[in-house]
């Protein structure tokens, strides 16, 4: 037997060990941002509704860790996770909003409902800040310490068992 | 293509989040989403450039061949930043800052992507040694005439 | 009752599946002697019959929506068309599957019913693996995929099928890809039966080609016939996009282009003999792969359609016992095969192995960076491989390779001088240069494009070469094929780098009565209404489109929103003209104009001789089928001559040895 002629099942081996791994491994949904422990873009936007503040980054710079909190009026998710948000900010925690593509209407509408535990919301019309942070969907959660500097990002709707993580991670931002 | 390549070959799933898609679309199109440079020649760097960067919110298609808000979004800051004088690969790598090497179709040697570079590489190496063995071999040993090979 | 009968004929086929394997086998075992190994063709031949009709009992339920099977509840609808109820068939995993392996059974059938020159040993052989890949495929469709499972309760209505796919295009392109694929499999039981049977040999290959050049067509004409349905369907106008999906299917191109090549090779001159083998063992083996890439939900661009892990390991435990076992018998038997008989470099034959370990070096990138970010993932960082990647990656080997396309031809077997061909070297090497020079001082492309472009109307003038200095009645049916094929490599790759170079796009808003222009034509938006039809609404544009002085053609392109399930999708319009197409797509609504008009998103593109790329496979598809022609023509025409020959010397042997002295019975010339 030439050694040769085994090449190729030795090729098609190595492929079939990574392929029956891969099959045992959650698949990668998201794409997680590279912008962890890297400083805020400087940014300023708009208020998203009428009667509370717009979100620069200056907002973030002092006092306590905060929490940055992209979501949208028309983001399913959303839903889900505001009483969890509601919670930290019972907790004292600070979380500044970033509505992405949406109209201040809808805003209102959807605050009144779901209740608001923002500070501060600023409008992100054309995802600018979401693209300059590495954020790639709706709804996002960053860590933000005191000196402007991103330091833990989770993706996806913030649950009942995110809301210890999240204060854990802000108290190794102090 | 990817959606529907897929959904040929038979794996048909609920769409997701079309609710979304259509609540976004209230919300106008950033200014320069679906609306090309003036400059001809800085449209068609943009395009070239589009094309090459991936929706980070579809299935395998380029911000370049996508309807999704945020491909919308994404060509957006393209069209503009190449209108604000950066060139294509200062925002190919702004972009891959941020998302990592995900984002761009066109990977770059790094530590993970050399081997995309030094396979083929190899296979040239390969390729010249199996045409010089089966070709160049031939010929210096003459034509062996009706011959069998051991 | 049909589900019923369905399901039926699918264990009735197992069943016969286990028997063709069993008998093939122990008529391998007993050199053909074995009682037992008559079975294996009528079991293979019935077979085909019970899994095709399998296929068409699945297709009469779609057709009259029979809510009651599972599979019909959730991908169809009783309100979508009678064509897209049929196809719809195929346009879901379990369906597909059934598809596949309907067509698995005929290949094995036909290939039993209709092959009677091999050795009967290396037929049982053959017919033994044939069996046993089908019995795995139907184990997979009855145990993890059943298309013929009940609903405990019928559903009231179906879920409706993915918009994208409610196209013409959906009738053609999967069932031609499948027979292609497929086909392949035939190749892959032949390849192990003569391997297993040390029958490696001109007379294997020559019964070989032509269920490759079958398989081959029809794979090159589901991939065209795919690539124009992506191009039209998705209202991007891009027609290759390098995605895992197009890659599952362009690997065993590759694959089967090289092998149809050894296979003249081996045919002609008893060469290459292992290379043969190993070709027809990949090539089916990646028609495989892509089954599992675009089953399992390994890949990224994959993930989100609804998959499940369990099928994949499935299909992987197929794909070991399959490509692995027969790579180990490769690996244990391929020593004792000889390479076959020598050959200088300046011979047909050293261009066609030049050929091959170019489409081989190709398919090995191409399958390298469709894998890669499998790799990647493993170890939790993602990247992406895409056409800044494929393109020129390939192009290192497509462009030594077309070069090589266009002289091998010209070549002699087994030994030829440069010198003879300097002629036609020379013409094809200035037509090549003096392209390059024209595009370059016309403008600024890329260097893909414009290599593209010098090489394909090299190639299109090198593919009529052979034929110089024949007297062209006289040239063989299967040399016209390979002439028409090579000139459609030339066409599709014309039409490639002229899209890629030349296309011009408008991307504009505009309001009814506004007037754009892009390339020569004038593009006026006349009106924007609403249209309905039976599962879906619409907005349809109405766009005047002319260039010089033409009368205006009115172009409808429709932006949809199907209903069930609830998904938009853009129609796109085209106008087809001898040098090109325009393409129009209606995008969302953009605001208003100055004057208080609504305005609409609209995409135009023109795209010159980019039809070139589907008639250039149309043509070398057409060339295989005559390739396929020639052959049988030949063999039919020697079948009839030697029957001719036996008879006048029965003749001659009943009139005895006297009259035989008249002088010697000439046998037709071939």
């Amino acid at each position: 037997m030439r050694i040769i002629f085994a090449i190729p099942l030795a090729l098609f081996l190595f492929f079939a060990g990574l392929a029956a791994y891969m099959l045992t491994q959650d698949k990668a949904q998201t794409i997680p941002s590279q912008m962890i422990e890297q400083p805020l873009p400087e940014f300023s936007l708009q208020p998203a509704l009428d009667g509370m503040p717009g979100a620069s980054k200056s907002d973030f710079i002092g006092g306590e860790p905060r929490l940055l909190n992209i979501w949208a009026s028309w983001c399913l998710p959303c839903i889900a996770e505001a009483p969890h948000l509601e919670r930290l900010k019972d907790e004292g925690v600070d979380i500044i909003g970033i509505a992405v593509r949406d109209q201040p209407a809808a805003v209102a509408d959807f605050l009144s409902r779901y209740g608001n535990p923002y500070s501060r919301i600023g409008a992100d019309d054309i995802s600018a800040l979401m693209l300059e942070i590495g954020a790639s969907g709706v709804p996002e959660t960053y860590v933000i310490d005191a000196q402007g500097n991103i330091r833990y990002q989770h993706i996806g709707d913030v649950r009942a068992e995110t809301v210890p993580l999240l204060l854990e991670k802000l108290e190794e931002a102090r | 293509m990817m959606r529907f390549a897929l959904a040929i070959l038979a794996l048909i799933a609920g769409p997701l989040g079309v609710g979304q898609a259509l609540a976004q679309q209230a919300m106008p199109p950033a200014p320069y989403a679906y609306v090309q440079l003036e400059n001809p020649v800085l449209e068609a760097e943009a395009s070239a450039l589009m094309e090459t960067l991936r929706c980070l919110k579809c299935q395998s298609q380029s911000i370049n061949d996508s309807d999704a808000p945020m491909a919308g979004d994404m060509r957006h800051q393209v069209r503009s930043r190449i209108l604000a004088g950066e060139s294509p690969d200062q925002i190919r790598s702004w972009l891959v800052q941020r998302y990592g090497d995900y984002v761009s179709y066109e990977p770059e040697v790094s530590a993970t992507t050399w081997p995309l570079f030094a396979i083929p590489l190899l296979l040239l190496a390969i390729v010249g040694l199996v045409l010089l063995r089966r070709l160049g071999k031939r010929r210096s040993d003459g034509i062996d005439v009706g011959g069998e090979a051991v | 009752m049909i589900a019923e009968l369905g399901l039926a004929a699918l264990w009735l086929s197992t069943a016969l599946a286990v028997l063709q394997m069993v008998s093939g086998a122990l008529g391998l075992k007993d050199g053909g002697n074995s009682q037992f190994a008559i079975y294996a063709r009528p079991a293979a031949v019935v077979q085909a019959f019970l899994a095709v009709l399998a296929f068409f009992l699945l297709l009469y339920a779609f057709a009259v929506t029979d809510l009651s099977i599972k599979l019909v509840a959730t991908n169809s609808h009783s309100a979508k068309p009678l064509i897209y109820k049929l196809t719809g068939t195929w346009g879901n995993h379990e369906g597909s599957m059934l598809l596949w392996v309907g067509v698995l059974a005929l290949s094995g059938g036909l290939l039993a019913g209709l092959e009677r020159r091999l050795p009967e040993k290396t037929m049982s052989a053959t017919l033994a693996v044939q069996g046993f890949v089908a019995l795995g495929f139907y184990a997979f469709l009855l145990l993890s995929s059943n298309p013929f499972e009940r609903l405990p309760v019928p559903a009231i209505e179906g879920g409706g099928l993915n918009p994208l796919l409610q196209d013409i295009g959906l009738a053609i392109h999967p069932p031609t890809l499948y027979i292609g694929y497929v086909g392949l499999s035939v190749a892959f039981s032949l390849a192990m039966g003569a391997l297993m049977t040390r029958q490696v040999n001109p007379n294997f290959a020559k019964i070989l080609r032509p269920w490759v050049l079958g398989a081959w067509v029809f794979l090159t004409f589901g991939i065209t016939a795919g690539s124009y349905w992506a191009y039209y369907e998705l209202g991007w106008g891009g027609w290759w996009f390098w995605d895992p999906v197009e890659n599952a299917s362009l690997m065993p191109w590759l694959a089967a282009t090289a092998l149809l090549h050894s296979v003249s090779v081996l045919a002609a001159r008893d060469a290459l003999r292992t290379w043969t083998i190993m070709l027809g063992v990949l090539a089916f083996s990646m028609s495989m792969l892509g089954t599992f890439l675009v089953r399992s939900g390994v890949l990224t661009s994959v993930h989100a359609f609804a998959v499940d892990p369990e099928r994949g390991s499935f299909i992987l435990a197929l794909l070991c016992l399959y490509i692995g076992g027969s790579l180990v018998i490769f690996a244990l038997r391929a020593g004792s095969i000889s390479e076959g008989k020598r050959f200088s470099v300046t011979s047909r034959e050293g261009a066609l192995v030049f050929n091959n370990v170019m489409l081989s070096a190709i398919l090995a990138i191409v399958l390298l960076g469709t894998l890669y970010p499998l790799l990647t993932e493993a170890f939790d960082v993602r990247v992406s491989v895409g056409p800044p990647y494929f393109n020129p990656a390939g192009a290192i080997f497509a462009i030594p390779m077309l070069m090589v396309m266009a002289i091998g031809p010209l070549l002699r077997w087994k030994e030829d001088k440069p010198a003879r061909i300097q002629f036609e070297l020379a013409l094809v090497a200035s037509v090549v240069i003096a392209v390059i020079a024209l595009v370059a001082i016309l403008g600024d492309y890329g260097i893909l494009p414009v290599l593209g472009l010098a090489l394909s109307i090299g190639l299109a003038i090198a593919a009529f070469l052979p034929l110089r200095g024949r007297r062209l009645r006289l040239v063989p049916v299967a040399t016209w094929g390979m002439v028409c094929a090579h000139f459609g490599v030339a066409v599709a790759l014309f039409g490639m780098a002229s899209e890629s170079a030349f296309t011009e796009e408008k991307l504009a808003a505009v309001a009814p009565g506004d007037v754009e222009e892009v390339s020569g034509w004038t593009i006026e938006l006349e009106s924007v209404d609403p249209v309905a039809g039976p599962n879906w609404t619409a907005i349809e544009a109405s766009v005047l489109a002319s260039r010089d002085d033409e009368a205006p053609t009115r172009l409808a392109p429709q932006s949809r929103n199907f209903w069930s399930p609830p998904q938009p999708t853009s129609e796109s319009a085209l106008i087809t003209r001898w040098d090109g197409q325009l393409y129009v797509v209606i995008g969302d609504q953009a605001g208003v104009d100055a004057a208080g008009n609504n305005r609409w998103q609209l995409r135009v593109w023109w795209k010159p001789f980019v039809t070139f790329i589907w008639y250039g496979g149309l043509l070398v598809a057409f060339g295989g089928i005559l390739s396929i022609a020639g052959r049988v023509q030949v063999d039919l025409k020697r079948r009839r001559a030697s029957a001719m020959g036996q008879e006048r010397r029965d003749d001659l042997d009943a009139l005895g040895d006297a009259d035989a002295a008249d002088g010697p019975v000439s046998e037709p010339a071939e």
